[in-house]
């Protein structure tokens, strides 16, 4: 399972745990994430501005 | 990212200028207070305008006086600086002197005896009071932490707008500076254009996000879930319970101070982004939001009233960030005074058009395709700052 941090307000998308809320149950893998998705914490970067952050264990470093 | 003036000292010994100035944000919400307050002192029934005169007179007039600040702080400081629980208490506090002033309002007009002059200044004051609580929702809308998004829908229970709180965070800032968003006004767009433009198409755009994040998880829109929903029915119950309380009499104040309270947080966002537009990338994207898509004022009166929400530049950059360490960019384009005048400007086009639109050619350097243009203006436009050629 991969995780993936928004660049500017360093929000985690984690594939095990998904995001409920937006609609994308836990195990949601990250392709069946739209493109145009955006940051549900800043909206200023949608999906594809994401960047891998597999070695992290925290919440991103900016 | 450009470096912000003030950010290479840096020393743990820094401290923040304006840390007790945040307070005065808090006399906004003692406006009612203030006008009941100078009525029984002078006896004197104008002074119910109070919010008003404050509002549009004396604050862009202080404004003036007091001159700009673009002091940042150093980057060191700014995660300390966003920790600081001291600046969350600034904000908390609007709301329970914004709703305190709402029921001593409320009682002032259904048991105070006034006349329908008076009673109109007041129910004005208590809508300025309940516009600029929706900058105070703004702020805490934008936070990671839900007690404060709670907070936001209660600060914008007053004026029924809970829809701001989706739309904003999630179609204004996605948007921001193009023609799709409804929010960020055009060249030659006057104000009343932009107002009917704003209210409906913000009102749209919130509850189609609501319905399509329902869609995902497979839900109706019509459920307790729907934050839009669930945000107005906030203010069903507020107004319920002041109508238990005072009357149904006390309904039609209660429309007029919340259509006020709206048209100024639309009034504001009118001066944010005016002509301002992201150009489009070799893909086909608008070009990521930048300092030079928002116009930011360092006038530091307006900003500690706003809660620094004139460091436009940088909140529309990192909207997470906390109003106290946001940042003055160089780069990004500076209106001519605070929000506090140009809100007042805004409400004669001729005015504003002469005051704003030759910044707008001049931050694109002459060349006016670059600005986003109201369509219906588009030919006129053109025409008259040379590029009649690409008018079709």
């Amino acid at each position: 399972m991969t995780r993936y941090v928004c660049p500017v307000c360093d929000f985690v998308y984690d594939e095990q745990a998904g995001v409920p809320r937006e609609g994308f149950p836990a195990g949601t893998p990250w392709s069946a994430v739209p493109d145009d998705w955006c940051c549900p914490d800043c909206g200023v970067r949608e999906k594809i501005d994401f960047e891998p952050a597999e070695a992290q264990t925290g919440t991103g470093t900016p | 990212m450009t470096a912000p003036t003030g950010a290479e000292s840096g020393q743990v010994t820094w401290r923040d200028p304006k840390r007790y100035l945040w307070l005065i944000g808090l006399v906004v919400p003692l406006f009612p207070f203030i006008s009941w307050g100078l009525v029984t002192f002078t006896g004197l029934g104008a002074f119910w305008w109070t919010g008003i005169v404050l509002l549009y007179v004396i604050f862009p007039v202080v404004d003036h006086l007091f001159g700009k600040d673009s002091a940042n702080p150093p980057d060191k400081a700014l995660t300390w600086l966003e920790q600081d629980r001291y600046y969350r208490w600034c904000i908390f506090l609007y709301l329970p002197l914004q709703y305190a002033g709402l029921v001593t309002g409320c009682w002032l007009l259904t048991h105070g005896g006034l006349g329908l002059p008076d009673r109109l200044g007041l129910t004005i004051t208590l809508g300025g009071v309940a516009g600029i609580g929706i900058n105070t929702a703004h702020e805490l809308g934008h936070k990671k932490e839900s007690v404060e998004r709670w907070m936001s829908k209660i600060a914008l229970a007053q004026t029924f707008y809970g829809h701001f709180f989706i739309e904003h965070n999630r179609g204004h800032h996605v948007r921001v500076a193009t023609p799709e968003d409804p929010a960020s006004a055009r060249l030659g767009e006057s104000f009343w254009r932009f107002l009917p433009r704003t209210v409906v198409g913000s009102l749209r755009n919130a509850l189609h996000l609501e319905k399509a994040r329902l869609n995902r998880r497979g839900r109706s829109p019509w459920t307790v879930h729907n934050d839009v929903l669930n945000a107005w029915a906030m203010s069903v119950v507020l107004f319920a319970a002041l109508t238990v309380a005072f009357g149904p009499g006390i309904l039609p104040y209660l429309a007029v101070q919340a259509v006020f309270g709206f048209c100024l947080l639309e009034v504001i966002n009118y001066t944010e982004h005016y002509g301002l537009l992201r150009a489009r990338t070799a893909t086909g994207r608008y070009e990521r939001c930048a300092p030079r898509h928002s116009w930011n004022s360092d006038n530091v009166a307006t900003n500690v009233f706003l809660y620094h929400l004139q460091r436009h530049s940088d909140h529309h950059a990192n909207p997470t960030r906390r109003y106290q360490a946001l940042r003055h960019f160089e780069e990004a384009p500076e209106l001519p005074t605070g929000y506090a005048g140009m809100i007042v400007l805004a409400y004669f086009p001729p005015l504003w058009r002469r005051t704003m639109d030759h910044r707008v050619l001049a931050h694109y350097d002459g060349d006016v395709t670059r600005a986003n243009i109201q369509p219906s203006k588009s030919r006129a436009i053109l025409t008259r700052y040379g590029k009649a050629e690409q008018a079709s």
